[in-house]
C-alpha cells in the first residue's frame, strides 16, 4: 500500500453567482497527506477552510462544482465516484467532527443509538457487540460512567460532552481519515484542554490522520504535526508546524502568529490591516497584497506559486510568496510597545466605581419564591455573592472566568439591566440606584456597554449614521447639522471611512461592526466602559486591531474598562488589573504582573495551565475535571468541588480568607502563601522574546 | 446639507425597501401572477365609475335577466340593471371597506402586540389570556353581532372588522417581537438610558414592518371575504351601492334561469382572493429569505 493517504492536485471549486460567472472558492490547491499525519489548517473566517475540509469527503455545498483538478483518497478519485460509493467512504474511511456538536447530534435521539446507527451501518454490527463497540467507544471518548450516559439525549450532556460524543461517533467507523472542523471553538479553556489532549491520544493510539481546521494557533499547536495556512482559497505555506511557528515564510502567515495574544508576554499583539478579499473579489497577481508589508510591484502582477523555501527538514516548507527571503530574514512580527504604563492604581487614584458586597440571584422572587419556601426548597446560593471591587479612573480592570462565572451578570448589574439582592454600588461620590431608568441621565452617559456579538447589539434597520446618532440625540444638546459632523469624528476615531454612515449593519465584516459599536460606546463620553467579551467572537487579527483600538481610546480619553473575557492572554495584552472569577465568587483579584507567575489561587493555576499557547508541542496540565457546575456551593470555598489542591473538609465549611501576596494582590484560599509559592512552578514558559523582538517592524 | 437632509434620507430609505420587496416578489411566478391580479382590480375600482357604460341602478326594462350580448357584456339580473356596471362597480365599497378594515387591525393589533412583548411580565401574561379568550370566539360572529346592534354603516363595518382582526394579529405581532426584545440592541437602548417609547419606535417597530406588511395583506385578504359574506347576509354594503355579495345574494334563485349575475361577481370576488394570497405568500417568503439572503457582503 502507499504511503499517500491523500491527494488533492489542483483543486479549484467555485459556483456559479447569480450573474452568472463562476466565483472560485477554493483555487488550485494540491495537498498530500500521509497515513497517520497530523495537519492543522489556519486562516481567518471567509478563507475556505471549511470548504476545503469538505470536500475531502467528496462534498459540495448546494450549487458548488469542481472547476478543475481533483481529490483523490487512496487513489479513488471522490469526485468521480457514485452516491453509493461515496457513502462507503464517508463515515468509514473519511470522517468529520463538525464544529458544534449539539447541532450535529439528533435532538430526539439517545446518544448511544446514535454512535450504534455508524456502527450498524459502515461495519455490519448487531447485538450485544453493537452496545459493547459502543460503550467502547464512549469510554475511549473519556467519557465517565458511560452506561448511564449512553442512555442519555443531546440535551442532557454539557458541551465537552457533547464534542466527546461527537468524537465518538467520528472514530466509530475507523475511518483512516479524521476532518475536524473547528472542534472545540465554544468551549471553555478546561474543556478546551481535555479535549485537544484526547485527540493527540487517539492520533497516538489509533494511527488515525487528522485535519484539524482551526483559527485557533494554540490549539493547533497542541494537535498538529504540520501546518497549512489558507487565504483567499489558496494555500500559502505549508510546513513542519515548529518550522512554520519560529520561521514563517509567508507574510500572511507572519501576521496570523503576531495577531496572537499570549500568556508569555504582556504587550499587544501587532493587528494585520485589512481583510481578506471575498470569493470573487480576487484581481491579478498575490491575493494579499493590499495587505502585505512586502509587496511591490511583481506581486501585483505575477501570481506567486507554492515553492519550496531553503528551509530544510523532514517535512518540506513550502510558501507561495515571491518574497520569502525577505520574510524569512525579518523573523517574527512582533509586538506593540504598551501605549500607557500598566499600573496599579489601587493606592493612588481616586475610585470611579465601588461595588461593595453584591449579591446577585436569578432566583425565583414573589410569589414563586414563597410558594418554594412553603414546599421546602432550599433557596439556592447567589448567583454572584459578596462582590467587591473597585475600579479607579482611567485602569482596566478585566474580570476572567470560564462561562457561568457570573461575569456579564456582573456587568448588567453595574449597567442597572439586572438589579442586584443586596450590596451598594458608588459611582464617584454618588450611590447608583439598582435600575437603569430610575438613574439621572449624566449617569447614562457615564457608563457604557460594549456588548461580545455587535451582530445582536446593533439594530440591522439601523445605518451607521443613525446608530451614532442614538447617544448624541439622548445626550448632549446638539443640532442635527451637529451630530452629523460628531458622528463623522467619531467614525475616524474608530479608523473607518466617512462612507460607512450610509451602511446597514448588514453591509460591514464583523471586525467593522465592533468598531461601529465601539464608537457608539464612545459617543456618549463615558468614563466606564464595559466590555463584555468584546473580542470573542471576532477572527484574531481583527481582535488584535480592537485591542489596539481601545487601548488607544483609553490613552487619549483616560476611560476606564472593566474587561470581561474568557481569555487570560487577551486579558495580559490589556489589563491593568485582573480579577479571576469563579461560580460569581473573586478567588483572586491583582496588578497584571502578579496574576501570571506564582503564587498562583489553585483556579487561576487550573486555568492558565490548560490555556493553549501557541507553541508547538506544549501540552496541557490537566489539573481539574472539566466539569461544569450548575449551582455554586452554599459554604465554604467556591472552587473545593473540582480544586486540585484540596486540603481537606475547611474548604467544604470556611470561607477563604483573603491573603495579601503583594501589594494589591489577594488569593482567597485556605492553604498557606509560603506553601503555594513552594508547590507551584512558573505556567508560562519564559517568553521566546528573543525571536519575537519586541519593538518596531515593516508593516 | 441642510437641515432637512434626514426627511429625504427617511424617504429614500423606505423607497429602497419598497423597491427591494418589489424585485423580490417579481421573482417569484406566483407573487407576480397575484401582483398582476391586484392591480388589475384595483385599478378597475379606481377607474370604473368612468368606464361604466351604464349607471348601476339604471333599469333596461325590456331586456330582464338576458344572456350577454354587444349591449349588456355580462347580461342583465331580474330588474334589467347592467351587469358588466355592476360588476365592475361592485367590489369599490368592499375593497374600500376592506383595506381600511385591515389598517385598523394591523394598527391596533401590531402596535398592542409589540408593546405586550416588550413590557412582559405579568401584563403581557394576563393580556394574552384574554385575547386568547376573544380569539375563541368565531370572528364572523362578533362582527355579525355587532352589526346587527349598531348598523351598517361604512364606519361601523371598518372599526369592527378592524377589531375582529386585529385580535389574531395581536398575537402574530407578539410572536414577532418577542424574538427581537432579548436582543443586545435592545438591552444597549436600555443601557443608554432611552425611554421605553423611544426604544418601541427606534429600535423595535422598524425590525417589525415587514412582518406587519404581510399581516396587512393576509388581514385585507380575510376582510374583503367578510364583507363580502356580511353583504350576502344583507348585514354588509346597503343598496342601492352594488356589491359583489349582495349580487350573488339577488341573483342566486334565479341561478338555474340566469347564471350570470351569480357568476361575474362571483368570479370577481375570488379572482381578487386568489391574487392577494399569492401576492401575500410570495411576500412574506421574499421577505424570510431576503433577510437571510441581506446578512453577508
Amino acid at each position: 500500500m502507499s504511503q499517500k493517504l491523500l491527494q488533492v492536485e489542483g483543486l479549484t471549486t467555485g459556483y456559479r453567482s447569480r450573474a452568472g460567472h463562476i466565483v472560485q472558492v477554493i483555487r488550485n490547491v494540491s495537498l498530500e497527506m500521509q497515513r497517520g499525519e497530523t495537519l492543522g489548517l489556519v486562516g481567518e473566517s471567509g478563507c475556505g477552510k471549511t470548504t476545503f475540509g469538505m470536500t475531502l469527503l467528496g462534498h459540495l455545498r448546494p450549487g458548488g462544482q469542481v472547476i478543475a483538478g481533483s481529490v483523490r483518497f487512496e487513489g479513488l478519485d471522490l469526485f468521480g465516484l457514485g452516491p453509493d460509493e461515496l457513502a462507503t467512504i464517508r463515515g468509514q474511511r473519511v470522517a468529520v467532527i463538525p464544529q458544534s456538536a449539539s447541532s450535529a447530534l439528533t435532538p430526539t435521539m439517545r446518544v448511544a443509538d446514535q454512535i450504534a446507527e455508524v456502527l450498524a451501518l459502515h461495519l455490519g454490527l448487531a447485538g450485544s457487540e453493537l452496545q459493547e463497540r459502543t460503550l467502547e467507544l464512549l469510554s475511549q471518548a473519556r467519557l465517565p460512567q458511560v452506561d448511564e450516559l449512553a442512555r442519555r439525549f443531546p440535551h442532557e450532556l454539557s458541551g465537552g460532552q457533547l464534542q466527546r460524543v461527537a468524537i465518538a461517533m467520528g472514530l466509530a467507523g475507523r475511518p483512516e481519515l479524521l476532518v475536524l472542523d473547528e472542534p472545540t471553538t465554544g468551549l471553555d479553556v478546561t474543556t478546551q484542554a481535555h479535549i485537544l489532549d484526547l485527540l493527540r491520544e487517539i492520533q497516538v493510539s489509533t494511527g488515525t490522520a487528522m485535519l484539524y481546521i482551526s483559527h485557533d494557533m494554540g490549539a493547533i499547536a497542541r494537535v498538529c504535526d504540520r501546518l497549512a495556512v489558507m487565504y483567499s482559497g489558496e494555500i500559502v505555506e505549508d510546513g513542519a508546524i515548529e518550522d512554520v511557528f519560529a520561521h514563517p515564510a509567508h507574510p500572511y502567515t507572519r501576521g496570523l502568529l503576531g495577531s496572537v495574544p499570549r500568556l508569555s508576554y504582556s504587550g499587544l499583539p501587532r493587528a494585520m490591516a485589512g481583510r481578506p478579499p471575498a470569493p470573487g473579489e480576487d484581481a491579478v497577481g498575490c491575493a494579499f497584497v493590499p495587505r502585505c508589508a512586502f509587496a511591490d510591484e511583481t506581486c501585483k502582477t505575477i501570481d506567486p506559486a507554492l515553492e519550496p523555501t531553503d528551509r530544510v527538514g523532514k517535512i518540506p516548507h513550502l510558501a507561495q510568496c515571491h518574497h520569502w527571503r525577505r520574510v524569512l530574514a525579518s523573523g517574527a512580527a512582533g509586538w506593540m510597545q504598551d501605549l500607557k504604563a500598566r499600573t496599579n492604581k489601587a493606592a493612588e487614584q481616586e475610585p470611579l466605581l465601588e461595588l461593595a458586597e453584591v449579591d446577585i440571584t436569578y432566583a425565583k422572587r414573589g410569589l414563586a419564591a414563597f410558594l418554594a419556601r412553603w414546599r421546602g426548597e432550599p433557596e439556592p446560593p447567589p448567583t454572584v455573592s459578596g462582590f467587591s471591587i473597585t475600579i479607579h479612573r482611567g485602569e482596566t480592570l478585566a474580570l476572567v472566568g470560564e462561562s457561568g462565572s457570573g461575569k456579564s451578570t456582573i456587568a448588567r448589574a453595574i449597567a442597572g439591566l439586572l438589579p442586584p439582592r443586596s450590596g451598594r454600588i458608588r459611582f464617584g461620590k454618588q450611590d447608583l440606584a439598582a435600575e437603569v431608568e430610575s438613574r439621572p441621565a449624566e449617569i447614562h452617559h457615564k457608563i457604557q456597554i460594549i456588548f461580545q456579538n455587535p451582530d445582536a447589539s446593533l439594530n440591522p434597520r439601523h445605518t451607521v449614521k443613525q446608530l451614532l446618532d442614538a447617544p448624541l440625540r439622548l445626550y448632549f444638546d446638539m443640532d442635527r447639522k451637529g451630530r452629523l459632523a460628531r458622528s463623522g469624528t467619531l467614525i475616524e476615531e474608530v479608523r473607518l471611512t466617512p462612507r460607512y454612515l450610509e451602511r446597514h449593519p448588514g453591509q460591514m465584516s464583523g471586525g467593522e461592526k465592533q468598531r461601529v459599536a465601539v464608537a457608539r460606546a464612545f459617543a456618549a463620553e463615558p468614563d466606564l466602559v464595559l466590555c463584555d467579551e468584546v473580542t470573542s467572537a471576532l477572527d484574531v487579527s481583527v481582535q488584535a486591531a480592537v485591542l489596539e483600538l481601545l487601548a488607544g481610546l483609553q490613552a487619549d480619553r483616560g476611560v476606564a474598562y472593566l474587561f470581561i473575557s474568557h481569555d487570560l492572554a487577551v486579558v495580559r495584552a490589556i489589563a491593568d488589573r485582573v480579577a479571576v472569577l469563579y461560580q460569581g465568587r473573586i478567588c483572586e483579584l491583582g496588578p497584571v504582573a502578579d496574576i501570571y507567575s506564582p503564587p498562583y489561587h489553585p483556579y487561576t493555576e487550573t486555568l492558565l495551565a490548560a490555556a493553549p499557547e501557541p507553541v508547538p508541542g506544549a501540552r496541557a496540565q490537566l489539573l481539574a475535571k472539566d466539569v461544569q457546575e450548575a449551582d455554586p456551593p452554599a459554604r465554604g470555598c467556591c472552587f473545593q468541588r473540582r480544586c486540585p489542591r484540596r486540603i481537606g473538609s475547611i474548604c467544604d465549611d470556611e470561607t477563604p480568607p483573603g491573603q495579601i501576596a503583594a501589594e494589591g494582590h489577594v488569593i482567597r484560599c485556605h492553604i498557606p502563601l509560603a506553601e503555594l509559592r513552594e508547590s507551584q512552578v512558573d505556567l508560562i514558559s519564559p517568553a521566546d522574546i528573543e525571536t519575537h523582538g519586541v519593538g518596531a517592524d515593516a508593516r | 446639507m441642510n437641515s432637512l437632509s434626514a426627511v429625504p434620507v427617511r424617504l429614500d430609505q423606505s423607497l429602497r425597501w419598497f423597491a427591494q420587496i418589489w424585485r423580490s416578489l417579481r421573482r417569484s411566478r406566483q407573487g407576480t401572477v397575484g401582483l398582476m391580479i391586484v392591480i388589475i382590480h384595483m385599478l378597475i375600482a379606481v377607474t370604473s365609475p368612468l368606464i361604466v357604460p351604464y349607471s348601476p341602478s339604471d333599469i333596461d326594462g325590456k331586456n330582464r335577466l338576458a344572456p350577454p350580448t354587444r349591449e349588456h357584456p355580462f347580461g342583465t339580473d331580474s330588474f334589467g340593471r347592467d351587469l358588466f356596471s355592476r360588476t365592475l362597480l361592485g367590489g369599490r365599497a368592499a375593497i374600500g371597506v376592506a383595506l381600511l378594515a385591515a389598517a385598523v387591525a394591523v394598527i391596533w393589533g401590531g402596535l398592542l402586540g409589540i408593546l405586550l412583548a416588550f413590557i412582559g411580565g405579568r401584563v403581557d401574561e394576563v393580556a394574552m389570556r384574554l385575547i386568547d379568550a376573544l380569539l375563541a370566539i368565531p370572528g364572523l360572529l362578533v362582527v355579525l353581532l355587532i352589526v346587527v346592534a349598531l348598523g351598517t354603516g361604512f364606519g361601523v363595518l371598518i372599526l369592527t372588522l378592524g377589531y375582529a382582526y386585529g385580535v389574531s394579529t395581536v398575537r402574530v405581532a407578539r410572536g414577532a417581537a418577542l424574538g427581537f426584545v432579548a436582543r443586545d440592541f435592545i438591552t444597549a437602548a436600555r443601557a443608554r438610558g432611552e425611554r421605553k417609547g423611544a426604544i418601541v419606535r427606534r429600535e423595535l417597530i422598524p425590525n417589525l414592518l415587514d412582518v406587519l406588511l404581510v399581516e396587512y395583506v393576509m388581514r385585507a385578504s380575510w376582510s374583503l371575504t367578510a364583507i363580502s359574506s356580511l353583504s350576502y347576509l344583507g348585514f354588509g354594503i346597503a343598496p342601492p351601492t352594488p356589491d359583489w355579495g349582495r349580487m350573488v345574494f339577488e341573483n342566486q334563485v334565479l341561478l338555474a334561469i340566469s347564471p350570470w349575475g351569480t357568476l361575474f361577481p362571483v368570479l370577481a370576488l375570488s379572482s381578487l382572493i386568489i391574487g392577494i394570497n399569492l401576492a401575500g405568500d410570495a411576500l412574506s417568503k421574499a421577505i424570510g429569505l431576503d433577510r437571510s439572503r441581506e446578512a453577508p457582503t
